[in-house]
């Protein structure tokens, strides 16, 4: 009995080694990747498959194909959406969506193991310079953000300067910026995510702090929940996310709408990013071209929340510099 | 002709009990072979914020400012070692009572109803979601904390209250088993002796079965120690060592949790997640140690 149980550990000992060195040399994640791993896997023959078919021929050939998208979960439901209708159009086309965050999508997406990265924020915010250099940026939607407070609040219009003095510390009590005496709140997001990046760098144009006695969530619901029940809150929201439980404020005396985002007058928004690894295939191209195609734009995208990309009258590249359509 | 017959079936005794060996080893093999890449994974990618990312582990241990995507990041975990124990030890604490009665209850005052109705009310408890708990927590208990204790409500108070009902079922069943297997010989005596029912309980039972319980509350405390998604919905997050038990809090599975998905692999804040993962898998290392220590005190 002995013999065997020596057996058996040598035996989980070289497995264990060689799943070791596997991981090292590929350098990446392993464990819970390798199911993406297997399908990316596929998907590359496949994808080859369909390329050199279509090579030539218009669009009226069948693609084919089985892809993952994955990452973001602000932009999941609307790719999600936007597949099934693609995926009813072109029954040989497969596409699988997946959260996991703006992050996860981004390395995945670079590293091979999935065909689309969705992602909140630019490649080069979250990667490094060369490796976001390999992907191919697809804009399919705009996000705009507001500041949102608890409904008894009567501050309706916050400047920047008193957001940044809020969210980093400096006023703690309603009554400096015009309202009641009452404790200020924070609602925040957590360090890493692409939510708060988005309005650091273009509402506060500073990084917060992370205070003490502050509240973070991840989750956009439970953060209307929190800003709408507890007093003197307040927080920040995708436009989709608005309704009477919470208060909008506006920025600089501009009111968040679609209008003001898409004229520019109001800057906190973001892209909404598809990134492939290169150029895509025929079927991943037909697909990216099918996300900012009309039929979607004016339907799954507005009945999201979202803005069509194609409304915005202004162009805003990673630094912030917005030029005129 | 009898011969071949029996060597025949004594063949086939053979061939079943290699089968058996063999489907056995593998499947042992198997699990030794998770464990063992679980614990390679978490350790390696875990202790790469001290040896690739040049973090100091003493900084690690005892830093209370959590930055990792400032200017300079910094890596202080001891507000989230701090909010895991505290919210743990509390869940312990309100759970531990609850269960020792009901365990009491069950096994002593009324058998019948107890076994029938009570316990598997309370085992029903193990079998909800997570997530049920954290949202049923966000929408009734910190509202009322809110209400009738200063502060926003979330904190370390309704973590340990949501954790202890989670957590009450493990400290009960064990409770009820060990209760139910202490020999009746001595409860007979104490009876004999002219001691009442609480006397008997208070002076026999509870302290015959101590290490049982304790068993019981060193698992729940790692149960509700490895807990993320409830916790998370109710404690508030603030990287921070709280000043009340009202206030905004963080534990290193809520950490964990928030800012995985947002962070890359192989990123100085990511490895940092991956430390915090590997200081709670030596805490259930240790627990699972405890626990063993408990039971072979319980067998003396």
């Amino acid at each position: 009995m002995k013999k065997s149980l020596m057996f058996v550990m040598s035996i989980v000992l070289v497995f264990t080694l060689a799943a070791c060195g596997g991981n090292n040399n590929s350098g990446t994640a392993g464990g819970n990747n390798s199911t993406n791993k297997g399908a990316a896997g596929t998907n590359e023959g496949a994808g080859t498959n369909t390329g050199t078919g279509n090579e030539g021929t218009d669009a009226g050939t069948e693609l084919s194909g089985s892809y993952l998208a994955t990452g973001s979960s602000a932009l999941q439901p609307l790719v999600d959406q936007a597949a099934q209708m693609f995926m009813e159009k072109n029954s040989g086309v497969t596409i699988q969506v997946q959260g996991g965050g703006s992050g996860t999508g981004l390395a995945q997406v670079s590293e091979g193991q999935a065909n689309i990265g969705n992602s909140d924020v630019f490649a080069e915010e979250k990667l490094d310079a060369d490796k976001a250099a390999e992907l191919k940026d697809h804009q399919v939607a705009v996000v705009a953000m507001a500041a949102v407070v608890n409904p008894e609040i009567t501050v309706d219009n916050l400047t920047k300067q008193q957001l940044v003095d809020i969210f980093t510390g400096k006023i703690t009590n309603w009554s400096e910026v015009g309202g009641a005496d009452q404790k200020i709140v924070i609602v925040n997001r957590p360090a890493s995510s692409g939510t708060r990046a988005t309005f650091e760098k273009y509402a506060l144009g500073t990084k917060a702090e992370d205070l003490q006695g502050m509240i973070q969530e991840d989750s956009s619901g439970t953060v209307k929940k929190l800003v709408g029940e507890t007093p003197g809150a307040i927080g920040y929201l995708a436009l989709s996310y608005l309704d009477d439980t919470v208060k909008t404020v506006k920025y600089e005396g501009v009111e968040a709408t679609e209008e003001n985002v898409a004229n520019g007058t109001y800057p906190v928004w973001a892209y909404e990013h598809m990134y492939t690894k290169g150029e895509p295939d025929a079927a991943l191209q037909a697909f990216l071209d099918y996300m900012v195609s009309d039929e979607v734009q004016n339907g799954v995208v507005v009945e999201l929340g979202y803005i069509p990309v194609s409304k915005m009258q202004i162009v805003r590249d990673i630094d912030g510099n917005v030029t005129q359509k | 002709m009898a011969r071949s017959v029996e060597r025949e079936k004594r063949s086939k005794h053979l061939t079943e009990e290699w089968v058996g060996r063999v489907y056995t080893l593998i499947c042992v093999g198997l699990l030794v072979l998770t464990i063992f890449s679980m614990v390679y994974f978490v350790a390696s990618k875990g202790l790469s914020t001290f040896f690739k990312d040049g973090v100091n582990p003493i900084d690690l241990f005892t830093g209370v400012k959590w930055a990792p995507e400032g200017e300079p990041p910094l890596f202080g975990a001891l507000p989230f070692i701090v909010g895991s124990f505290s919210t743990s030890i509390l869940a312990a604490l309100i759970a531990a009572p609850l269960g020792f009665c009901a365990a009491v209850f069950i096994v002593e005052l009324m058998p019948k109803f107890g076994r029938k109705v009570l316990q598997p009310v309370i085992e029903l408890l193990a079998g909800i979601p997570s997530v049920v708990y954290g949202f049923v927590g966000l929408s009734v208990i910190v509202p009322f904390f809110r209400d009738i204790f200063p502060g926003q409500g979330l904190g370390l108070a309704a973590g340990g209250v949501v954790l202890s009902i989670m957590i009450l079922p493990t400290i009960t069943t064990i409770a009820t088993d060990a209760l139910a297997a202490l020999p009746a010989g001595l409860k007979e005596g104490s009876y004999a002796l002219g001691s009442t029912r609480w006397q008997t309980i208070y002076r026999i039972v509870l302290p015959t079965t101590l290490p049982a319980l304790l068993t019981g509350i060193v698992l729940g405390i790692a149960r509700a120690f490895g807990e993320a998604l409830a916790v998370q919905m109710v404690i508030g997050n603030a990287p921070h060592i709280p000043t009340s038990l009202f206030e905004s809090a963080s534990t290193l599975t809520s950490a964990i949790t928030l800012s995985m998905g947002n962070t890359i692999m192989g990123t100085a804040h990511n490895n940092a997640l991956w430390t915090l993962a590997l200081i709670l898998l030596t805490m259930t290392f240790v627990f699972v140690f405890i626990v063993r220590w408990l039971e072979r005190r319980s067998k003396v």
